[in-house]
């Protein structure tokens, strides 16, 4: 995984609230098997009216999304990120994320960037007005910062453990099976009445 | 201490700003599972645990028998690919077709899968389901489904406590369902974020494991990671005898250990919200989120007299998404889709309460009506009661177990612009077909609006 330590572009506010993941991707596109090829899902429904932010051609190239509180509400569908990232994304600044996307973000190399709401209101503000305005997020020291919204480096909030994997370049995986012989010491501890799958691909009922 | 962290503690293997839970079971479905399987292959690693694992076909499963291949070629190879991918790695799978299959959060409690102080994950955000049996479980997106087969561990930050105590009873025609709706109505879809709930008090003791089940799958509608019911004698009657249940000497050993999980008295929540179950009415929802709604013999509200939680500015673009105008009765809103199923109220008891109301009725002519149940074996028991033929009389589909109409990617859709009434528990714009306006009921309510053609309780269906 690449290491991504700052995130500097143009934005595309998308200033709504509680923003889905069946309006960032419609749920038809989880029937892909593939994990790349989402960009045309993205924000699919509100795109058909051409003056949706996402529409306007001075927006193309944008590497930022910003939102209005809790986006990535709903379904799980990592797709809404899968979304974002074939599309261009590499960040999203809200106040608040629902908790699974926030999650999903960091295992895609983007990142959520939970910032303080006047400062995202101020983001939103000068981003809808001049599309133009870039945005420096600084990902080693958690700060985001405007100078034409009048945003000085502001922290954001950014878990440690998905900071330490952006900026690191290290897949989850990988630092989780450094941990395999405690998982295994912890499996011996299991109770055993616990209950087990049988490992068998049921046929259909004749 | 509260459940949630009695139980936390009890499969942390290592802490930080998130720790890391051992899993006690990982469902799966055909559609969050790909390509985690892929990235498994391209990393050449091991399913550690393929005894802690279970899938099922749900979500892409055409329920109207016609063969599949002639109808969706996406959803097709994505049902084929997961039974080659259960194959492969050995896995415990229930295909369309098998007498196992159904939604997955309806088949594994009917299995006594599921069961207390278990954590269980599968990628899915109503996983939450599972939190009626007093079990931590969690939603996961698919990076993360890899990161459980790989490894049978999830990384997570501990979510605070919401409690939501529900004291008095609920009145005689109102349900599971119209308690959380109005739950969420009071919370909304904001207010639980970051914390999972713990339903407590004696309106929520009294309902049966189907009314648990309901409650907590919609937690995640609250924003919330999940929702929790401490186990007690309901939960125990439910488990006992059921396939993957303990028996015997095990079962005695296990009751012991569940009778632990209940939150102690002089713990602390992070948030407390108290409600009146006596205060709750039937619900229909009006707008494009679960917190939009409203009593379902009243009326549309205007945007300008709400205040958070559902906000103004949300309400308005919700109501010209949905066509409707302020002031509006619900009754006067004409319902051409009647959905009943899902894995929020597609269970035996949901289908009971709505063949009760259909019998010896017909469904409005106006009205297209569908049954889907939630798994084999509650189409199979429904079908021993003779329920099927109680639908089928009253001019309802009877169809196959899967996730039909609740997200629609299986062909069961709402017409663009057209008003449903459904079971399930998401009305966001465009879920359950492009364009289409869906209004959220209990299953009582579902029967009973097929029957006039618009929106109605059951009690005023007469």
């Amino acid at each position: 995984m690449q290491a991504i330590r700052r995130v500097i572009g143009r934005a595309v506010p998308v200033g709504r609230t509680n923003i889905d993941t069946d309006q960032i991707i419609p749920a038809a596109w989880t029937k892909k098997i593939a994990r790349t090829g989402f960009a045309d899902g993205l924000f699919q429904n509100w795109r058909r009216d051409p003056a949706f932010v996402l529409n306007e051609p001075e927006r193309r190239g944008a590497k930022i999304l910003i939102s209005g509180p809790n986006f990535g509400c709903g379904s799980s569908r990592e797709h809404a990120v899968w979304a974002l990232r074939d599309y261009g994304f590499q960040a999203v600044i809200a106040a608040s994320f629902a908790g699974i996307y926030r999650t999903n973000l960091p295992h895609n190399g983007l990142v959520p960037v939970v910032a303080p709401a006047a400062a995202v209101d101020a983001l939103l503000a000068v981003t809808t007005a001049d599309t133009t305005v870039e945005i420096i997020i600084d990902v080693v020291r958690r700060v985001v910062s405007c100078e034409q919204a009048g945003v000085a480096e502001t922290h954001f909030f950014l878990d440690d453990d998905a900071h330490y994997r952006l900026i690191n370049g290290l897949d989850a995986i990988d630092m989780t099976l450094q941990l395999d012989a405690r998982i295994s010491e912890y499996e011996l501890r299991r109770p055993n009445w616990l209950p087990n799958c049988d490992g068998t691909v049921h046929t259909s009922a004749p | 201490m509260t459940l949630m962290e009695k139980i936390w503690n009890q499969h942390v293997i290592d802490r930080g700003d998130a720790d890391l839970l051992y899993i006690d079971l990982h469902l799966m479905h055909e559609v969050t599972s790909p390509q985690a399987f892929e990235g498994m292959r391209r990393s050449g690693r091991k399913l550690r645990r393929p005894d802690l694992t279970i899938a099922t076909a749900d979500h892409d499963v055409p329920t109207s028998g016609v063969a599949l291949a002639l109808t969706d070629v996406l959803g097709a190879r994505q049902l084929q690919l997961q039974i080659a991918n259960c194959r492969e790695f050995g896995i415990e799978l229930h295909p369309m077709g098998s007498a196992g299959q159904g939604i997955v959060h309806v088949i594994a409690p009917e299995m006594g899968l599921t069961q207390p102080g278990m954590a269980i994950v599968c990628g899915d955000s109503h996983t939450a389901t599972h939190g009626a049996f007093g079990a931590l479980a969690f939603g996961i997106g698919t990076s993360q489904v890899e990161h459980v087969l790989a490894t049978q561990t999830l990384r997570i930050a501990k979510p605070r406590t919401l409690a939501v105590t529900v004291e008095g009873q609920l009145r005689p025609g109102t349900t599971a369902k119209d308690l959380v709706l109005a739950i969420i109505g009071a919370v909304g879809v904001n207010g639980g974020t970051d914390t999972l709930i713990e339903y407590r008090g004696e309106c929520i003791r009294a309902l049966s494991m189907a009314g648990r089940m309901t409650v907590c799958n919609m937690a995640i509608e609250a924003g919330a990671r999940s929702g929790l019911v401490a186990p007690d004698d309901t939960t125990l009657r439910y488990l006992e005898g059921r396939q993957r249940a303990p028996k015997g000497h095990q079962w005695a050993r296990a009751v012991e250990h569940w009778q632990t999980l209940r939150t102690d008295q002089n713990a602390v929540f992070d948030v407390e919200v108290v409600l009146d179950g006596g205060s709750v009415r039937p619900q229909a929802t009006w707008g494009t989120n679960p917190s939009q709604t409203v009593h379902i013999d009243g009326r549309v509200p205007d945007p300008a007299t709400l205040n958070e939680p559902v906000g103004r500015e949300a309400a308005r673009r919700a109501q010209e998404y949905m066509g409707l105008e302020p002031g509006t009765a619900m009754s006067d809103i004409p319902i051409s889709t009647v959905f009943i199923g899902s894995c929020t109220n597609g269970r035996l008891e949901d289908l009971r309460a709505a063949a009760e109301v259909v019998r010896g009725r017909r469904v409005a002519s106006t009205v297209r009506a569908l049954v889907v149940p939630g798994s084999a074996r509650v189409k199979q028991q429904a079908e021993q009661e003779g329920l099927d033929k109680d639908f089928l009389a009253a001019g309802f589909e009877w169809r196959l177990p899967g996730c039909s109409m609740c997200v629609g990617i299986n062909g069961d859709v709402v017409a663009p612009g057209t008003h449903s009434a459904s079971t399930s528990n998401r009305n966001f714009e465009g879920r359950q077909g492009v364009d289409a306006r869906t209004h959220l009921v209990s299953p009582e309510s579902a029967a009973a609006t097929a029957i006039a053609g618009h929106l109605v309780s059951a009690a005023s269906l007469d």
